[in-house]
């Protein structure tokens, strides 16, 4: 088996052994595969086709759906934890599926590109273009990511969902995370709102 | 013995061209209150059952299939129904599993149905014969599995009717199956659905020769009838997409409209012959009762309208198959399968395929399906072992 994602090996490691999990967006199944070592119990949403047919024929629970559309369908407080990695930016309603997600799960781990991070801020700054990185490598016309937003903009959100933060994780540039302190990305200029490529939030309903 | 009185048969198969069959005296309760007994189920299979009886897949036909999945049909010489999904190293791979396909309770190519005898009367049932369900059809194929020796069956699969069955089979034995797969089906037919039905009934009953469901006595078939409730149900097993790149408004042999009433249009002609074909093999009243089984399935009736309550505690892993050009069982009634049993957090996989063909696409050459219902099959045996 190939090796995680870092977010994804963030997330991993929020799960507790013999949960019950839903990871909306679960592309190929990498995580659902992983979490199977820890014996959870994994079901996943996955959009393209050819993603869930791969799930299913490695023995995945895999629903064909849309995050958008579907997780209105699930009743509450069934999983222990709901996933949503590298996604939320790309939903039509970040904040009708962040409600949803917080309904569906006791917990969620959500991992997310930040808007924020210091070489976008300058790509913008110094080309006067739409910042295209390594991460959001993506034309403002072709890119999936119509909600894009920085850390501390994510941080607002959760607030006005009624979550609380249990954990954050920043994403570094050379690939691996860090503890953070979520009250660092709404205070302040530096910190990793700044400094941080992404993040990973682990939330519960307040 | 004394030789049993012959009526015409309403198709023309000799009955030892049905495969196997099995009798059983022990009366089947039916929903209807009735019960049946003795009964006759007759089946096919392929493949071998191994010596632990672990790899037993139960293959439910649709309305108007039958027993023979995998081998040519005794009466029209054509190829198995599902010959594209099933047989050695195909998706459901006879080498390796063993295959049982039997026909319906209340069908026509040797389980007990109308047209066969009752044995009260030594005369054809006719519509003395109870209304079965899908359920009852299940309790049949119950029986018949348990007669071959098998506790556990790997998987139930079935498309259409056959997809209501598999549904039936883990809503009313979950401990007796490890996989279902349901395709392109529903956990309740629908009123557009009971209506086309109604439409081809009538259809049945109006033709003369029916009389009253006696036809056999009077020796005629109802054939027009018949034909004419499998055209239009024809229709619904198509996409409207397939029917205008088929046919279009192309002419039948003719440069010209004919201004008669004789069929101008390619796809007139080809409903006849949908029609006329359909009428050789097939007997109107188990196309009455059947098309009646189908309406009268609502999985969740009994749980007052809650499907989740169906599935509560279910063992069994789900592999849900929609199709998105499928009106007949569109992809949302199979979606609404897949998140009762999230609901419950049963294992369910969801697979929707893109295809143009409607709802005959599950018979059809569709290699998503055939990748899916591979993997699916193949994991769940794996870890059996």
């Amino acid at each position: 088996m190939s090796e995680l994602r870092p977010d994804l090996a963030a997330i991993a490691a929020m799960i507790r052994p013999g949960a019950r999990v839903l990871d909306v967006g679960c592309g190929d199944g990498a995580l659902l595969e992983h979490l199977k070592t820890k014996n959870v119990d994994g079901r996943g949403i996955e959009i393209s086709q050819a993603n869930v047919n791969a799930c299913v024929t490695s023995g995945l629970a895999v629903v064909q759906g849309d995050a958008d559309t579907d997780l209105v369908d699930y009743p509450a407080q069934v999983f222990d934890a709901v996933i949503l990695s590298q996604t939320i930016q790309a939903t039509e309603k970040p904040k009708v599926v962040l409600d949803h997600l917080l309904r569906i799960g006791r917990r969620v781990a959500i991992s997310l590109p930040n808007f924020g991070y210091w070489k976008v801020r300058l790509s913008l700054l110094s080309g006067g273009r739409m910042p295209r990185t390594s991460t959001l490598d993506y034309t403002w016309w072709a890119t999936p990511n119509i909600h894009l937003c920085t850390l501390a903009d994510f941080v607002d959100l959760t607030r006005e969902c009624g979550a609380t933060i249990v954990e954050a994780h920043a994403l570094n540039d050379n690939g691996t995370t860090s503890k953070m302190n979520p009250a660092s990305l709404t205070h302040g200029y530096l910190g990793p709102n700044l400094f941080a490529q992404g993040g990973v939030f682990l939330l519960k309903k307040s | 013995m004394t030789e049993a009185p012959r009526f015409l048969r309403p198709v023309t198969a000799p009955s030892a061209d049905v495969g196997l069959a099995v009798t059983f005296q022990t009366p089947l309760q039916l929903d209807c209150g009735r019960a049946l007994a003795p009964f006759t189920v007759a089946y096919m299979t392929y493949g071998t059952l191994n010596a632990d009886k672990s790899n037993a897949i139960l293959i439910c036909h649709a309305l108007t299939g039958d027993q023979f999945v995998a081998s040519e049909h005794p009466i029209t010489g054509k190829p198995g129904w599902w010959i594209t999904m099933v047989g050695p190293g195909k998706p459901i791979d006879t080498d390796r599993f063993f295959v049982i396909c039997a026909n319906v309770l209340g069908g026509c190519m040797g389980s007990t149905g109308p047209a066969e005898i009752d044995p009260a009367t030594g005369k054809p049932w006719g519509l003395n014969f109870p209304l079965v369900t899908i359920r009852d059809m299940v309790r049949a194929q119950k029986r018949l599995v348990e007669h071959l020796g098998i506790t556990k069956l790997l998987a139930v699969v079935g498309g259409s009717m056959g997809g209501m069955q598999a549904l039936q089979w883990a809503a009313s034995y979950p401990e007796s199956l490890r996989a279902v797969v349901p395709i392109a089906c529903a956990a309740r037919h629908s009123a557009q659905n009971i209506a086309f039905h109604e439409v081809g009934r009538q259809a049945i009953m109006a033709d003369p020769d029916w009389k009253g469901g006696e036809y056999q006595l009077h020796n005629t078939r109802p054939s027009k009838g018949l034909a004419v409730a499998r055209m239009a149900a024809h229709i619904t097993y198509v996409s409207e997409m397939a029917l205008q790149n088929k046919f279009g408004r192309n002419l039948q042999n003719r440069d010209a409209k004919s201004f008669q009433f004789t069929p101008d249009f390619q796809i007139e002609s080809y409903l006849h012959h949908q029609g006329a074909s359909f009428v050789d093999r097939f007997d109107a009243n188990s196309y009455l009762y059947i098309t009646r089984a189908m309406d009268y399935f609502d999985l969740a009736e009994e749980h007052g309208g809650h499907l989740s309550d169906v599935f509560r505690v279910n063992p069994a892993r789900f592999c849900i198959v929609a199709f998105t050009s499928d009106w007949l069982f569109p992809p949302v009634e199979n979606k609404r399968i897949a998140h009762a049993l999230n609901a419950v957090a049963a294992q369910v996989s969801f697979v929707e395929i893109r295809s143009d063909k409607g709802h005959d696409a599950f018979l059809l050459d569709e290699p998503e399906m055939f990748a899916t219902v591979r993997g699916f099959l193949n994991h769940a045996a794996t870890d059996l072992s």
